[in-house]
């Protein structure tokens, strides 16, 4: 049992989207659309996650716009008290259907950009929509809802930082959030295609540092940093099972949306099972939760409670076990050798990407 | 004097599971304690902030300096952060 209350729910409405990104954070086995919840289903979640402390609602995919009845979705969300984010591609979209979101009650739009122009942007996702995700940008704004532009970084755009911080102005976007892609899934599959260099890296750290200086009170800046180059843990999740709760197009609750990766984790479904009991009972979600699980370095490290030790995806994907401390951390005996491996992709000839595919 | 407003996506929100109230945004929730959500309801797009302070100086028989004083702190470090336009 956990007093926890989570903050967040990361709804996966669907894992059908027209893009292919090859660093997608879907996992390898894709849900097909027969499998889905319904709107209902959604609804019924939406108020328990509420009931349990959720304030944030990410209604996400793959694509959510590839949802016909995404409307109710959002009407459900907004009737159940939650602040809605719609994650989205841009693709599906319509300046109408953007309109009845709005008065549906949606919240916020975070738009998805490859690249800064169409070539890039259009070689990334493998898909011709660079010309709809400006539209999409433009309706967003023009009908009065905040947007934040969401700029994946990796090797083949990572000197397009600044470039795209002009792109979130010239969009009137609140936000921008620049996240180097974190390597899971499809982007794991795909690592050394992506990887930059730690001299790529540093150079998108200077950029936006000087632009958060510049644009104080106009342009909120988010970064999220490859962590292969760290020296310690991200606090995953803001720790398992501590403050977000994943949900896959099928039902399946999930601590994170990587979870899947770890072998032996099995996974309730809100269908069947509501979700204050997968919060606080089910296996999955006391799996890692708290530091008791934790081996050393990390049971008795002073950042325990900090980094809560780190991914467990990835220690399973460098360290070989998910109960190791994450290889990214300088404490644990892996870290030379990731910190090895993360040169060595970064400076060898990038193959050519493995595109995310239903198998 | 400008009359400071919420930025769009931006709203007060009562967290009732854990008793508090909350600034919702864009991936951010702000955990208000009672100044700021007392000077936050008043924010409305249309009232001054010194005519918000007055109206919390009398409401709370409080010192209208201190009130104004906090309150121009609270909106200028909402501003920085992107949640209100000053």
């Amino acid at each position: 049992m956990t007093d926890l209350a989570p903050v967040g729910l990361l709804a996966e409405l669907t894992h059908r989207c027209p893009l292919a990104c090859p660093y997608c954070s879907n996992p390898l086995e894709l849900t097909r659309a027969a499998d889905e919840m319904d709107a209902a289903d959604w609804a019924r979640v939406f108020h328990e996650a509420a009931a349990l402390g959720v304030l944030q609602l990410h209604l996400s995919g793959g694509e959510p716009a590839s949802r016909r009845d995404l409307e109710e979705i959002v009407a459900a969300a907004r009737d159940a008290g939650l602040y809605s984010n719609l994650i989205t591609s841009g693709i599906g979209l319509t300046e109408a259907r953007l309109a009845a979101l709005v008065s549906a009650g949606l919240d916020h739009v975070q738009l998805s950009v490859q690249d800064t122009d169409a070539e890039g942007s259009d070689r990334i996702g493998n898909y011709r929509g660079f010309a709809r995700k400006m539209d999409a940008a433009r309706w967003t704004r023009t009908l009065g809802l905040p947007l934040t532009l969401n700029a994946p970084v990796h090797r083949a755009n990572v000197q397009h930082v600044r470039a795209f911080i002009d792109m979130a102005l010239a969009m009137d976007a609140g936000r921008i959030e620049i996240a180097h892609v974190q390597y899971y899934g499809w982007a794991l599959t795909n690592r050394a295609a992506l990887l930059p260099t730690r001299a790529q890296l540093d150079d998108t750290i200077a950029v936006v540092e000087a632009a958060r200086a510049e644009l104080r009170g106009r342009l909120v800046i988010d970064f999220v940093l490859p962590d292969y180059y760290a020296e310690a843990p991200k606090p995953c999740m803001g720790g398992w099972g501590r403050e977000i709760i994943v949900i896959a197009p099928d039902g399946s609750a999930m601590p994170c949306h990587a979870a899947r990766s770890i072998p032996g984790m099995t996974f309730e479904t809100v269908r069947a099972r509501p979700l204050a009991d997968i919060w606080r009972e089910s296996a999955a979600f006391n799996a890692y939760r708290g530091t008791a699980w934790m081996k050393a370095p990390c049971q008795g490290c002073p950042q325990a409670e900090t980094d809560w030790g780190g991914c467990r995806c990835q220690a399973l994907a460098l360290a070989g076990d998910a109960a190791a401390a994450d290889p990214v951390c300088s404490l644990s005996p892996r870290h030379g050798a990731v910190a090895a491996l993360a040169a060595a992709e970064a400076e060898a000839a990038p193959p050519p990407y493995r595109y995310r595919r239903f198998s | 004097m400008n009359a400071p407003r919420l930025k769009p996506g931006v709203r007060l929100h009562y967290d009732r599971v854990r008793d508090r109230q909350v600034l919702l945004a864009p991936e951010r929730v702000v955990a208000l304690d009672e100044t700021a959500y007392a000077i936050l309801s008043r924010v409305d797009g249309v009232t001054p902030l010194s005519a918000i302070a007055e109206g919390l100086a009398e409401a709370y028989e409080a010192d209208a300096g201190e009130i104004a004083a906090d309150a121009a702190a609270l909106i200028s470090d909402l501003a920085a952060k992107g949640y209100v336009s000053p």
